[in-house]
Formats: C-alpha cells, structure tokens, sequence
C-alpha cells in the first residue's frame, strides 16, 4: 500500500493521546489506595489536556485523507457494519469524555458519589468510562485495517495488540516526561510502565515481523484472471500513463529502501527509547524523558510508513507491467 | 432476485480496447459528471476509466497463448467494498444486485478501495469520489432507447460479442447458460466475495484421432488377410488413368 502521511501521523498521535490518558487515569486510580502519591487536580487536568491535543492533532491530521472533509459527519452512519464508522464515533467520544475529565480534575468538581468517602469519585468515574472509550477507539483504529481480510499482512490479532501497546508506550513515554516536570514522584510510576509497554510491544511487534515475513500469499496472478498454467506473465496493463490503481497500493520505494525503514524503527522505538528512559530515571532529568518519547514517535512514524508499505494488495497483481 | 452481471468470453476477445473506449465515452457524458482526465494530451496522463482491457502471455515461447483480458467491476454478490463504508454511500441494489456508490454521500476516504482485492474502484482526482463501474445503470433502463440497445456501452460496442449482459440468477438466461455450459469462472474465488461476473476461458476444438481410425478397420482384404500378388499386366483400370 501506499503509506499516507493523514493516516500515519492520525494513527500515531492517537496512539499518544489515548496512552497518555490511561497513564493519567491509572495514577489516579491507584492514589485513591494509597499505591501511588496524590496530585492536584491540575496536574490530570493539564495532563488530559494535552492528550486532548493529541488526539485533535490526529484528528486534523485525518481531515487530509478525505476528498470530502465536509461531508465527514456521514461518516458515523455505518457503525454496524464499517470500522471506519466505528472509529469516527469512538474518537468525538473519547475526545469528549477526556475533556470532562480534564475539566472535573481542573475545576476540583467532587461528591461522595458511592458513599465510600474517598476523594476524586468523579473524576475517576468519568475517567473509567473514559478508559473504555480509549480502548474502543484503539479497537477501531486497528480493526480498520485487520478487517480486511486479503491485506494479509494486516488480518491478524497482532494487528490490534500492536497498535495498542505501541500507543500505550509512546503515551506512558510522554507522561514520564511529563511527570519529570511537573510531579517527579509520579516518574518512577510512567516510567516503569513506558519500560515494559515498550518491551512488550518489541515482542508482538516482532512476532508481527516474524509472521510476515513467511506469509504465503493466497492470491496469484493464477487466481487473478483464472488460467491454470505455472507461467503467466502480464504483457500490458491496458494503460501507459499510470492510474488510481498504480498509485495508492505501490510504496513505490526500492526492497533496499522499505529494508532500512524497518531497521530505522527498529532501532527508533526500541532500544534508543529504553535507553533514554533509563538514563533519564536513573538522573531523573527531564530532558533526556522528552528525548526518549520523542525518538521513539519519530520511530513510530517510521514503524507506520512500514506497516503500510509492507501490505501487499491483491490487486497488485493486475498491474505489473506497464506496456 | 435478480443479479445483472457481465459474462466475459476470454476465448472470442480480441483485445481492441472498444469497451473501454466506449465505456469512458458513455460514463463522462452522463449526468454524473466526467470522469476526470489529467493531462490528456501532455506528458504522463492520468485519468479515471470504469474498465480496462489487459494483456497476459500464458506459457513460454513457443508453446505461448495471448490472452486479452477486460477487467471491471465484478458486482459480487457478497461485496467487501459495501460493509466497510463508514457513510453508506457504497451500496448493493436489491432489485438487481449492482454495487454503485452515492457520488453524493462519498467522503472520498478510499477505505472501500482498500477493501476491493480486484482493484475495480478508481477515486477521480477532480472529484474526489470513488468511482466504479455501474453496468451503465443510466442506460439499461433508459425507456428513450430501443429496448435491444438497453444493454451497457461495453457490451453494445463490443466488435465479437465477447460480452454477454444479463441476469445470473435466471437460470435460463443466455448468461446462466455460458457460465454453465462454457465453463464459466470467477475471479480470485479465494476470497469469498462472489464476483457476479463471470470469464469464460479459452477453449480450443480438437478432433481426437486414435491409430486404429487411420486404418480402415472393415476394410475386408486386411479382415480376412487375402493377399493377392498383383498382375503385371495392365487392367482395365490402368485404362481410366
């Protein structure tokens, strides 16, 4: 396929700002037992407003794919069957649902909702509905292209699980850094996560190399126009100057090329990152935290190119041969 | 129900681009507007077609076979293209099974062209619409035409008829009985997506001769092993000669 700048840039600040969210909310969460050191509501307000931000940079970012940004209201209509539409209802929700909770936690909104006695039971509340907005719009996002089931090197659980776990770590990466600034005792906490979301998604990610790296292509050119013979070779096309068809579903970059993109990502989101977050841990220096997220999100934009460059589309098989 | 698809001859296509000229003609003159063309005349031109004729060489020299192959929207009767459109706009006639799209409510998001494994969607760059073959809805029933010429471009412009048009849930239609009776296939069945059209493939007469029909099997001298030695003296018929 080719790989779209909208959607890369879409899928990877989404990524960020649903990851960031649940960094937020889990803190939260576990400051109401006691696990973790409680913060002023403005520290999860600013925070959720900048995972806000994210997701509207993503959302921007998505107006640029369509041919028909003004008509992208339509696009909720089809939620029983399209993913597509599953995710443009599941983004304005997770959107909203995050500005509520950033704006319960900045405006100090309370009440003892379950008669339990503890603080901030609104906040988390929203928070909660919130965490399963989240995870339904990574869901979607990623089911958008698992779906489809010829796209061979997309139609798999991995798929979804890498799109979760490499959102959650670029977004724990983002609120260790932000921690660092803003409350230092929180760093440890995002941080240890940003450590082992990053590591978990190295192994589905290649476990995702490793698969589709041996896929046997069910569609041949065979299969494609129905003659049964071990040699068939495209003499034309039907066309010289190129088309819909020759463009969106060829990377048109070299073997060479599309290699030394996985390696670049390779290298980007894993290692570098790990290596940066433990350095900045271990001296607690900011600086070096908002170096690790930002290496491993330009890492990410590698790793999205190369998720879509690498999809090998059956209708390729049409178009090999210009004339 | 019924399903109007295109029933395509592989063995009588001659591969002259008719149908793909007279599908483009057709389709950028109707209401819909044109179906862009980038650069028509310049370098490197572009432009979005409903239907394409391609080329295959089938074995290697000399034992090789040319085979011209239209390829356009198959209308399959269970279309991936449909379900994934977040707008609804791509969709699937119950009256006749053909797979159109709203030019009006496309978002121009080519997630149904993604869901296409046969590449038969085409966003127009002018537009900014997916587009795709509509087995000239706008003109097979069009009353204003003579009820024969109520057929798509392709099929009426086709110079050997390789292109059969009509209904392939009517099991006596001419349609239903090329694909059952030539040996009638679907593209990339591997898929599950039913295409509605069907290829029929090359097919080649031959006369099958066994060794024993080269000989005269009641030819009675070889029957009753006579053999005669032949006079040397000339017959009555040397005379004829």
């Amino acid at each position: 396929m080719h790989p779209a700048f909208s959607v890369i840039f879409l899928t990877t600040l989404l990524g960020v700002g649903q990851g960031l969210f649940l960094a937020l909310f889990s803190s939260q969460a576990y400051s109401v037992v006691d696990v973790l050191p409680a913060q002023s509501g403005n520290f999860y307000a600013l925070g959720a407003f900048i995972a806000l931000i994210f997701l509207i940079g993503g959302l921007v970012a998505s107006v640029f794919h369509l041919g028909h940004p003004e008509r992208a209201w339509r696009a909720a209509a089809m939620w029983r069957t399209s993913w597509l539409s599953r995710e443009v209802i599941a983004l304005p929700i997770t959107m909203a649902v995050i500005a509520i909770y950033a704006l319960v936690n900045w405006l100090g909104i309370d009440a003892d909702l379950y008669g339990l006695g503890i603080p901030n039971q609104v906040a988390l509340s929203v928070g909660a509905f919130g965490v399963v907005a989240t995870i339904a719009l990574f869901v979607c996002t990623a089911m958008i292209y698992a779906a489809i089931k010829f796209l061979q090197e997309w139609a798999s659980p991995l798929t979804v699980v890498n799109y979760f776990l490499l959102g959650t770590a670029s977004g724990f990466g983002f609120a260790t850094a932000y921690a660092a600034i803003a409350a230092p005792e929180l760093a440890q906490f995002y941080g240890g996560w940003a450590i082992t979301l990053t590591i978990a998604s190295l192994l589905t990610r290649a476990a995702s190399l490793f698969r589709n790296a041996r896929i046997k292509q069910k569609s041949s050119v065979q299969t494609a126009i129905g003659v049964r013979h071990n040699k068939v070779r495209q003499g034309s096309m039907g066309m010289m100057g190129g088309s819909y068809n020759t463009r969106e579903y060829f990377h048109g970059r070299s073997v060479a090329f599309l290699k030394s993109v996985k390696w670049i990502f390779l290298v980007l989101v894993f290692p570098i990152p790990l290596l940066l977050l433990w350095l900045g841990l271990a001296q607690a220096n900011a600086n070096l935290l908002m170096l690790a997220f930002g290496v491993q999100y330009v890492g990410l934009l590698f790793e999205r190119w190369f998720f879509f460059a690498q999809a090998n589309h059956p209708q390729n098989l049409y178009y090999q041969v210009v004339g | 129900m019924t399903q109007l698809a295109l029933v395509i001859d592989l063995n009588v296509c001659v591969g002259c681009h008719a149908c793909v000229t007279s599908c483009k003609q057709w389709n950028t003159s109707g209401e819909a507007g044109p179906l862009f063309d980038d650069n028509p005349y310049g370098k490197d031109p572009t432009g979005t077609f409903f239907n394409r004729v391609q080329t295959y060489e089938v074995g290697s020299f000399p034992n090789t076979e040319t085979l011209h192959f239209p390829k356009s929207c198959l209308h399959c009767e269970d279309p991936p293209c449909v379900p994934v459109c977040p707008t609804g706009a791509s969709y699937k006639r119950k009256e006749d099974g053909i797979v159109l799209v709203d030019y009006d409510k496309c978002i121009g998001c080519k997630y149904c062209s993604w869901a296409c494994p046969y590449g038969a969607r085409e966003l127009d760059e002018k537009q900014q619409v997916m587009k795709k073959c509509t087995l000239c809805v706008d003109r097979i029933y069009d009353m204003s035409i003579p009820e024969d010429r109520r057929k798509p471009a392709c099929v009426i412009s086709c110079p050997t008829s390789a292109r059969l048009f009509g209904d392939v849930h009517d099991p006596e239609s001419d349609v239903s009985l090329a694909i059952r009776e030539s040996g009638g296939y679907q593209l990339m069945p591997e898929w599950g997506t039913k295409p509605a059209n069907h290829y029929l493939p090359r097919r080649k007469t031959k006369l099958r001769i066994h060794a024993d029909e080269l000989v005269r099997a009641d030819n009675p001298l070889s029957k009753e092993d006579i053999k005669h030695e032949t006079s040397k003296e000339s017959s009555l018929d040397d005379w004829l000669m």
